[in-house]
């Protein structure tokens, strides 16, 4: 049998999975929190409660500030402290509520048991109105409010709902304990997503480097069945180890066959992706009442003293989780938030976890030394890398050149999912992908201007 | 053998002049009429094609200028007056003079009052950086000082200085194009007057954080405390969002700010003197214990007023 996986480009990073045999390990409560209003892609949400209010955990503390927003919890009991511009991980000041912990009283109606309920509503208004109530976002890093997600366009149909435990990300391992450590739960969340969708198929796809995990998930699953028949349909498929196999796209079209047009959605060729954490959150929500408080965050790296998967509360800053594990590592010269691959350095270690922290790597300076840029003799590797069948060496040259945002359009710049494979596969060395994505980001913003004057002319 | 020449001369003559008429009837036909002044103004253009104007080149701006009905939105900043006299001469318009401008940096948070708090080893782009996060000092809005402006200037007016690691404007070279301040991802260089003899006051900072949280990135920011406001007499400084603006069309660049400034984030330049502090503070000082008195003396008058309606 051949083993599955997506068409175009992709590489194959080490997998240092170093914490792959670390329990989640609950971290204990901070002495403050720090909850920014921007924990999601859209709009900030807007703060419901005041300086000097006494917040319960599971508290809701922000509301959404508009369509793509979502509701924003207080983490921990206390009293709120300050409602002020805080820097974020990349060291722009962002609004952020200061929280000072007092014991850890929960909110009534959250049931914090570690029972299974494995029964669900069928009634999808229900779902999907507790999710939206819970604040659950996209936890695979893009962090897109869940229940945008889950409520597809009319005419869209969906046909099948894939849960994304690929966790191609060098390192990374927080979603495979929580597969391994919380199998039942993600199963019972998938069939709670696939539920409000109303969609008989759903896949749960994990790459073939964890086959405890697609072992544990099938026999989750051949237990469940015999319970209830909301359990059919769901179906574990491994495939074949490949970054970025976690991205959206390029999950569908490993699970699916099918490719989504350059710009377009998932649901435009009938399928819904959502992360494993994500499901996760789905069944605290709707078995649990439980609003997303914490996130299995990993911290690892070769020269950290301690390698963890630890459960943490949003907010926590990350001073506090380094301590804990036995301090800053003298020879880490980066910490990055997330995978190797896509992670974003933290430039400010006073910053505070956010709903959609994975990770914490520490890496030294001989690994995260760049080489010194040579000229592109056109080999094509990074063309070849490409998942989304770009040529990243065009981007590069367009993008240098300035002014040829016409040009860096209509060779689709906007379809980069910034994996960066080019910058990975590259033999001279060159910052492809640091060019690329802000030439990127300025297409994007000539496209969305665009679609926001044509709306105003529609009026 | 000379009828073959003859005939070989008649032939080609005969050609070129059916050819020649031909051409000539192509060109009437497809003739493309063109406003003549439209040379006649690129001529006096400065050729420079920068794109200050806000159009693609001189000929652009030209044929824009042309088919105004008047010159009040075209204006060539590189040229500047004087080029535009010569353009309205030729139109027949009249312009609106505009005072000389000039690109200002308005970040003055050298490596010496700003410390590094990280290295940067991305891609030495200042928009790549800008979009990966705040830059490697603890000053969220300042410069970046990799030199996208550098590489903007068409007339090698900006150049990075080594020791301050800020761009400096030669205001010799600036035309006042742009380019500059639309480079910067920052925002942080503005067009703004030369001023008479080149003297001119502004506020060298645009952190828009509270005073503690800037004081501690750069020793040399706005603090937002509002000392410059308060001393100012022509109402031309304003604090903003935790910044100080000054409004150059109000200046009438006495010193005051700049001298009582507790950071140095005001600076005056092109000044004939140095800037004598002490002096100023002596002459604010007096002023205010006379605006104090007046006050007084003001408060006694009104006090007395009602005892006498009582009397």
């Amino acid at each position: 049998m051949s083993r599955r996986t997506f068409s175009m480009g992709g590489v194959h990073p080490a997998d240092n999975k170093i914490s792959r045999d670390c329990k989640i390990e609950v971290l204990p409560i901070p002495d403050t929190v720090y909850i920014h209003l921007g924990q999601h892609i859209g709009a900030p949400a807007k703060p419901i409660v005041a300086v000097g209010d006494k917040v319960k955990v599971g508290q809701p503390i922000a509301e959404p500030g508009g369509f793509v927003s979502a509701y924003i919890h207080s983490s921990v009991s206390g009293t709120v402290k300050s409602i002020a511009p805080r820097k974020d991980l990349a060291g722009n000041p962002q609004m952020c509520i200061e929280i000072a912990v007092e014991g850890d009283e929960w909110m009534e109606g959250i049931d914090t048991s570690d029972t299974i309920v494995t029964d669900f509503p069928d009634d999808a208004k229900t779902s999907l109105e507790k999710i939206k109530a819970a604040g659950i976002v996209g936890l695979g890093g893009a962090t897109f409010p869940t229940h945008v997600k889950l409520m597809p366009p009319p005419g869209k149909k969906c046909d099948m709902l894939i849960i994304n435990g690929c966790e191609c990300e060098p390192y990374l391992t927080s979603d495979f304990r929580t597969l391994l450590e919380k199998g039942e739960q993600v199963a019972i969340g998938a069939a709670i997503i696939k539920n409000v969708l109303g969609v008989d198929k759903a896949t749960i796809a994990i790459e073939d480097n964890k086959p405890e995990a697609i072992k544990h998930m099938n026999e989750v699953l051949t237990n469940l069945r015999k319970l209830s028949s909301k359990y059919a349909g769901i179906s574990v498929m491994s495939l074949m180890k490949k970054y970025p196999e976690g991205g959206e796209k390029q999950l569908i079209d490993a699970v699916m066959h099918r490719q989504v047009k350059s710009g377009g959605l998932p649901i435009d060729v009938g399928a819904v992706v959502q992360n494993v954490a994500t499901a996760l959150a789905v069944y605290d929500a709707v078995q649990k009442n439980k609003p997303i408080v914490d996130n299995s965050v990993t911290v690892t790296g070769e020269c950290f003293p301690k390698q963890a998967n630890l459960l943490v509360r949003v907010g926590t800053p990350l001073k506090y989780i380094i301590d804990y594990l036995g301090g800053m590592p003298a020879d880490a010269v980066k910490v990055i938030s997330g995978g190797p691959m896509m992670g974003k350095a933290i430039a400010n270690l006073d910053a505070a976890t956010l709903k959609g922290t994975s990770a914490l790597l520490f890496l030294t300076a001989k690994q995260t030394a760049r080489g010194k840029e040579g000229n592109c003799i056109r080999c094509g590797k990074c063309a070849e890398a490409c998942p989304m069948g770009l040529e990243p060496f065009l981007l590069n040259r367009l993008s240098r050149a300035g002014g040829m945002l016409d040009e860096l359009e209509k060779n689709a710049v906007q379809d980069c999912i910034e994996c960066g494979c080019c910058l990975y596969s590259c033999p001279a060395n060159i910052p492809l992908l640091d060019v690329i994505r802000q030439s990127k980001a300025q297409v994007m913003g000539v496209i969305k201007a665009r679609a926001a004057a044509a709306a105003a002319a529609k009026k | 053998m000379s009828t073959t020449i003859i005939w070989t001369i008649a032939i080609i003559a005969l050609l070129g002049l059916v050819l020649a008429v031909v051409l000539y009837l192509v060109a009437e036909r497809f003739k493309v009429v063109e406003d003549p002044r439209i040379d006649e103004v690129e001529k006096v253009m400065p050729g420079a094609n920068c794109g200050g104007c806000g159009f693609a080149g001189c000929r652009a701006f030209a044929d824009a200028a042309v088919k105004a009905p008047n010159l009040d939105n075209n204006y060539c900043p590189v040229g500047g007056n004087e080029v535009m006299k010569k353009v309205a001469a030729i139109l027949g318009y009249e312009i609106k003079e505009k005072a000389p401008m000039v690109a200002v940096v308005r970040c003055n948070g050298s490596c010496e009052a700003r410390p590094r708090i990280n290295d940067y080893d991305g891609y030495a782009s200042c928009r790549v950086k800008a979009a990966l996060y705040s830059g490697d000092t603890g000053c969220s809005f300042g410069c970046l000082g990799c030199g996208d402006c550098v590489a903007a200037c068409q007339f090698g007016a900006i150049s990075m200085d080594p020791a301050t690691g800020l761009p400096v404007v030669d205001q010799e070279k600036c035309t006042a194009c742009g380019a500059c301040a639309k480079a910067c991802p920052k925002g942080i260089i503005e067009l703004r007057p030369k001023g008479p003899r080149g003297m001119r006051m502004y506020v060298s900072c645009v952190n828009k954080e509270k005073g503690p949280a800037v004081k501690q990135a750069c020793a040399n920011a706005c603090i937002g405390c509002g000392i410059c406001q308060k001393t100012c007499q022509h109402e031309a400084v304003v604090v903003e969002n935790n910044v100080a603006y000054i409004d150059p069309a109000k200046c009438k660049l006495c010193r005051e700010c700049e001298a009582m400034c507790p950071t140095g984030a005001i600076h005056g330049v092109n000044f004939p003197k140095p800037l004598d502090k002490d002096a100023i503070k002596a002459r604010i000082k007096e002023r205010n214990a006379k605006a104090a008195e007046a006050a007084k003396a003001a408060a006694a008058a009104k006090a007395e007023e009602p005892k006498k309606e009582e009397a």
